[in-house]
């Protein structure tokens, strides 16, 4: 008796078969669909737009839903159903975007995806042929020379913050660092542009002076994420290097650093890929050149954004041709950055605690 | 190697705050020397002042002389790391390297302090403390697997071995056995009674029962209210201290009438 009447209480209302709501979801689409067309037919036009396709079934989808697991399941179990429905609806709505994004670089730069693009300058070319390897080259090359100053720079920054700072200056650096985040990258190149006219007087061009203007942007968002990983790090572990007879600094070096060492790393990389695409501080002071150009001390170098954005703005007589090389010069860039964040979750597997 | 610690109207101070207020007294050598007492009277303050520990918190300091054999612990030239050499401490919670192996974490005394040692030394030195802290048995099979993948009380025993590899003359425990089950807590216990053997060991602990059963010597302190600092009320041989205490306050801490 008791037994039965304690089952009871736990038993809630029947559900929805699992079949129910991915069937319904298909379902209700369809009919969307075929709704549109037969309207669209009676238009006399074939073109059926897709959004109010999406718009009708996914409203149709919901409020079924909503209803009949109300009448089934029962209150809670509706509200759920319907919040579920809400959330996967904004995951798919900013997923659009990016996948459309992807999309359309791939369908549009595979075209001059070939080698001549990589191997070629576009030293003499005017019209088809002709290639980005200077443009890639000097983004490798800049945003190398940037990460190399960055890196240290923004690693030692943030570890002074964590482990040293105290009083005044420390409460200063964290608030030009917090400044210098939301510095407009067209400023940083006006810095490195009229830094370098100190020494090399006006109209100078310089790969390293897009390297400095990249490492003003990239420098607080090495220091934020680097403070980020060093505060994460358990006091505790300090304190056992300290019972051991560790100096700080070895206590740092040894203990703390390795501890934060694979979210550094993914934090490096995201500043990297925050730069890599920066194109106007470097259309200011590492200009823009159709010619390989090895050496960042020296004269114009050409990078991959103002590779994009010169084929595209000045295009010449063959206008597909130089469109077609600006999606390429895009979809290489999105590829680097790609392989940059692959390489960031590499690091982060290899380096993590284990256990 | 263990040494005899002589407080001499010790002071400690958070800042301006007295926290510990005019401790006075003698830490006996190869002997376990308990410290009891209220939630926040000072003790985990005190015995961390024992090997300058305190000091990792900003503006915290020391009045009056601790004698380490007759050397005085914060003389002008004393440099902390040394003491801290001299001093090993467990933490309550277990504390192991995450990012190092089992056998990494024995030596970590050592390869933090960029010591070299040959492998024989270093296998020898691991098995050693390993042995010491009785956990030889338990991980000789994966010495080279993380620390972390360990139980809390193999961790905590690691965090031992890890302390005594570096052979000090003094280990400091603060309440090592808190976070852990019983029967870890009675592996903990035996390996201090052991460890007494070779070095001076001071515990904090707030299981009177622990005390009184592997303390020689116990501590108690008391604190007369929230703001004021903690003192050391009464300090005598452990059966005193359980079974006739000269104080009211013991009596009433120990026979667990608050507290």
């Amino acid at each position: 008796m008791a037994t039965s009447q304690l089952q009871s209480t736990f038993q809630g209302t029947r559900d929805l078969p699992r079949w129910v709501s991915p069937l319904m979801l298909v379902g209700f689409f369809l009919t969307s669909f075929f709704l549109q067309s037969a309207l669209a037919s009676g238009a006399d036009s074939v073109e059926i737009n897709l959004v109010p396709v999406a718009v009708f079934g996914l409203l149709g989808y919901a409020v079924t839903l909503y209803v009949l697991s109300r009448i089934v399941e029962g209150v809670r179990k509706a509200t759920d159903r319907l919040v579920t429905t809400l959330v996967s609806t904004a995951f798919a709505l900013a997923l659009i975007p990016l996948i459309s994004l992807a999309y359309t670089v791939v369908t549009n730069g595979v075209a001059r995806f070939d080698m001549e693009f990589f191997t070629f300058s576009m030293r003499n070319v005017v019209g088809e042929g002709g290639g980005a390897l200077h443009a890639i080259v000097g983004t490798l090359e800049i945003t190398g020379i940037a990460t190399l100053i960055s890196v240290p720079v923004g690693i030692l920054a943030a570890i002074y913050l964590i482990e040293y700072g105290r009083g005044t200056i420390a409460r200063l650096v964290t608030f030009f660092v917090d400044v210098m985040t939301g510095v407009p990258s067209i400023v940083a190149g006006l810095f490195a542009y009229a830094l370098f006219v100190i020494f090399f007087g006006p109209g100078v061009r310089m790969g390293l002076g897009g390297a400095i203007a990249l490492s003003v942007l990239m420098i607080p968002v090495v220091i934020r994420a680097t403070e980020e990983m060093l505060k994460i790090v358990p006091n505790e572990l300090r304190e056992a290097a300290y019972a051991l007879g560790v100096p700080k600094w070895l206590t740092v070096l040894k203990v703390v650093l390795p501890t934060a060492l694979a979210g550094i790393a993914t934090g490096v990389m995201i500043a990297i890929a925050r730069v890599i695409g920066e194109t106007a501080p470097l259309l200011l002071i590492a200009g823009f050149t159709a010619s390989m150009n090895y050496n960042p001390f020296d004269e114009r170098m050409m990078t991959l954004p103002v590779f994009v954005y010169t084929s595209y703005a000045n295009q010449g007589v063959d206008m597909q041709a130089y469109v077609d090389r600006a999606w390429a010069g895009a979809l290489t860039l999105m590829i680097i950055v790609m392989v940059l964040n692959l390489v960031a979750r590499l690091i982060s597997k290899y380096f993590s605690p284990k256990g | 190697m263990s040494k005899r610690i002589e407080l001499k109207s010790l002071d400690v101070y958070y800042s301006s705050f007295l926290a510990v207020q005019d401790v006075n007294m003698v830490i006996e050598p190869k002997a376990i020397t308990a410290f009891i007492g209220p939630s926040g009277c000072g003790k985990s303050t005190l015995i961390r002042t024992l090997n300058r520990m305190h000091e990792v918190i900003p503006g915290a300091r020391v009045e009056g002389q601790l004698l380490m054999d007759g050397e005085d612990v914060y003389g002008p030239d004393v440099d902390p790391v040394r003491v801290r050499r001299q001093v090993g401490m467990v933490f309550q919670r277990p504390n192991p390297f995450p990012t190092m192996s089992i056998k990494d974490n024995v030596l970590s005394g050592y390869k933090l302090n960029n010591s070299k040692m040959s492998k024989t030394e270093a296998e020898e030195l691991t098995e050693k403390a390993l042995v010491g802290a009785n956990l030889w048995n338990e991980v000789k099979d994966r010495l080279d697997k993380p620390g972390s993948g360990l139980s809390g009380g193999q961790q905590q025993r690691l965090c031992i071995a890890r302390a005594i590899a570096v052979e000090p003359d003094v280990i400091l425990m603060d309440e090592p056995t808190s976070a852990l089950d019983p029967i870890s807590t009675a592996a903990i216990e035996d390996l201090a009674v052991e460890l007494k053997e070779k070095f001076t060991v001071v515990i904090v602990t707030h299981n009177m029962q622990q005390a009184s059963r592997i303390s020689d010597m116990t501590a108690f302190f008391n604190i007369a209210g929230t703001g004021m600092p903690g003192k050391l009320i009464e300090y005598d041989k452990t059966e005193k201290i359980f079974s006739n205490p000269g104080q009211q306050q013991t009596e009433d801490y120990v026979s667990g009438r608050f507290g």
